[in-house]
């Protein structure tokens, strides 16, 4: 109940800020279709990287990099007032105030995978593998992302978070969501198998565009699985260190 | 007077606010040093002091945000830090600044608040409508919180604080901002709560706790100085009175003559000032009138709790 009032409350001031709101959605909408139209300009033999399936779920990524950055926001701005210390002094844990700042997030976070996927269809995208399997990839990053936001709405200052987006928004970026990690090679690639970004991305467009199931995505999963359960519970322990001080 | 003894607790009992030794400090900076309180149930309960007194601290661990160096503290039993979801169940607080969310509409914030208590939501409804008719928000009870005046946002904080139907409410700095007429507005609906809530109400406006408090602890330094009612706290500077004698001509010989009978007479813009409950009137006529001096008016009066801070501080209280 208590996380539920919490949720309620995250969601309506959401919902009453629609110019992020749309931007959370449009964005990525936009970037996929100036990729793909770049893709298609330059050709597929010239550029195998910029075809819809490829980038779909690169511009999931993104789309959950802003969720990030506005679930940051939300509980950084709190903080700044003295709602959050009044809050904290009621009868809440630390995981139910975790739980009701990402909840909201978690429906748009739904919307905006299926509007870029059903965009993409229109420009060639391939399903061979499985649709949940992809969904329970990215759904867990999306989870990932927002605890990420948790993470730094309990420790940064709102001027702060935006220093940590542009972190995490180049991270998603040299993990593969629209490059071609393979061709940089060397200690970039390994690098970025060390974030669970550039596995998320392989293991969705295994299953997409080859029809790989649990078991060939097993250990790329394992790292988003790990990374997403590691980062949940950080934001846990670091808001309960928040609650007294 | 010893702030422990005025503090303590009367009738027996469990306070519903207690602490004792409570110390809490910020790098070098001591913030709060050692202070012992017990507030008895349905107490209003003043905390006053200067800015940078220690208040908001002592509040900020006995409503469990702060952890304390030193000392213990516990909310109706609950200890504030092996009890504290025990100890939050029972308190509900008022900020210093006003802590509302803005986007939402009075409503709303009354029901995420209670909600975060664990009142159920016909409760919450229920009391929702009391509060805001009492507290004159009905009529705009709909409009989103930012469009409120700094008054309106004030008395919905409150009404936040009471819809839980707290058994210890704590007030910090109340009406801290709010223009006079609001500020008295404010002391009714604190008023009004007396009796049946233990209330602890920081404040840094002396009438404000002369006006409210049933008992009141002044702070200085992190450290409470003096505690005890206001009548309690009067009287122990020089039996709680003044004598002011408004006059020309008040001279060093004149002083003279006076301090030879009252050696506690101060030179005052104007006049002179006597502390003392046993100052004769007509025996200071007596002995200025064949000085020379005019003497314009003179009479007694109670002392301030701002010559109790004074007298106790050595510093002249600055709100």
């Amino acid at each position: 109940m208590r996380t539920g009032q919490l949720a309620r409350r995250n969601l309506k001031s959401l919902l009453r800020d629609p110019l992020s709101l749309g931007l959370a959605l449009v964005l990525p909408v936009g970037m996929l279709l100036i990729l793909i139209a770049v893709g298609n300009a330059v050709g597929e033999t010239e550029a195998p990287w910029m075809t819809a399936t490829v980038l779909t779920p690169g511009i999931a990524l993104f789309g959950y990099v802003m969720l990030m950055f506005s679930s940051a926001m939300a509980l950084s701005r709190d903080r700044d007032s003295a709602l959050l210390d009044r809050m904290i002094t009621t009868p809440v844990s630390a995981s139910d105030f975790i739980a009701g700042y990402s909840l909201p997030y978690l429906p748009v976070a739904l919307a905006q995978t299926v509007v870029l996927f059903v965009i993409g269809t229109f420009f060639g995208l391939v399903m061979v593998g499985s649709v949940g399997l992809v969904l329970v990839v990215l759904g867990l990053m999306a989870v990932f992302y927002i605890a990420l936001g948790m993470i730094f709405g309990t420790t940064l200052t709102v001027n702060q978070v935006s220093g940590a987006y542009s972190a995490v928004l180049l991270l998603t970026i040299f993990g593969g969501a629209w490059i071609d990690l393979s061709a940089l090679g060397g200690a970039f690639e390994a690098v970025a198998n060390l974030f669970p970004f550039a596995h998320a991305l392989d293991a969705t467009r295994a299953v997409m565009a080859h029809g790989a199931g649990l078991g060939e995505i097993a250990s790329d999963l394992a790292w988003v699985i790990g990374y997403t359960l590691a980062a949940a519970a950080a934001a846990v322990w670091l808001f309960r260190r928040q609650m007294i001080r | 007077m010893s702030a422990t003894g005025g503090a303590a607790v009367g009738g027996g009992g469990v306070p519903a606010l207690e602490a004792t030794a409570l110390a809490r400090s910020y790098g070098d900076v001591v913030a709060v040093d050692g202070v012992d309180l017990a507030i008895r149930e349905g107490e209003l309960f003043a905390l006053l002091g200067p800015n940078g007194s220690g208040k908001t601290t002592t509040i900020g661990m006995l409503c469990c945000l702060l952890r304390p160096d030193r000392g213990s503290a516990s909310v109706r039993g609950h200890d504030v830090r092996t009890d504290a979801r025990a100890a939050k169940a029972v308190i509900s607080v008022v900020p210093q600044e006003t802590a509302i969310a803005e986007h939402l509409n009075a409503w709303e914030n009354l029901r995420l608040m209670g909600g975060l208590h664990g009142v159920p939501s016909d409760e919450i409804r229920t009391r929702s409508e009391q509060l805001l008719d009492v507290l004159g928000l009905a009529g705009r009870a709909d409009e989103r919180a930012k469009k409120y005046s700094g008054g309106m946002k004030r008395r919905l904080s409150i009404a936040m604080a009471l819809v839980s139907d707290p058994e210890v409410l704590i007030l910090d700095e109340p009406t801290l901002g709010l223009d006079p007429q609001a500020r008295r507005g404010m002391w009714e609906h604190i008023a009004s709560l007396k009796g049946r809530t233990t209330i602890l109400l920081t404040t840094h406006y002396l009438e404000e706790a002369d006006a409210l408090a049933d008992r009141i602890a002044i702070m200085d330094a992190g450290r409470i100085i003096a505690a005890g009612t206001a009548s309690e706290l009067k009287d122990s500077i020089a039996g709680g009175r003044v004598t002011e004698v408004r006059a020309v001509g008040i001279d060093g010989s004149a002083l003279e003559a006076l301090r030879a009978v009252y050696p506690q007479a101060t030179p005052v813009e104007g006049g002179v000032d006597i502390a003392g409950d046993d100052v004769d009137l007509y025996r200071v006529q007596d002995l200025l009138r064949p000085l020379g001096v005019t003497i314009e008016s003179i009479g007694g009066t109670q002392i301030s709790l701002d010559d109790v801070f004074l007298t106790l501080t050595g510093k002249q209280w600055r709100e």
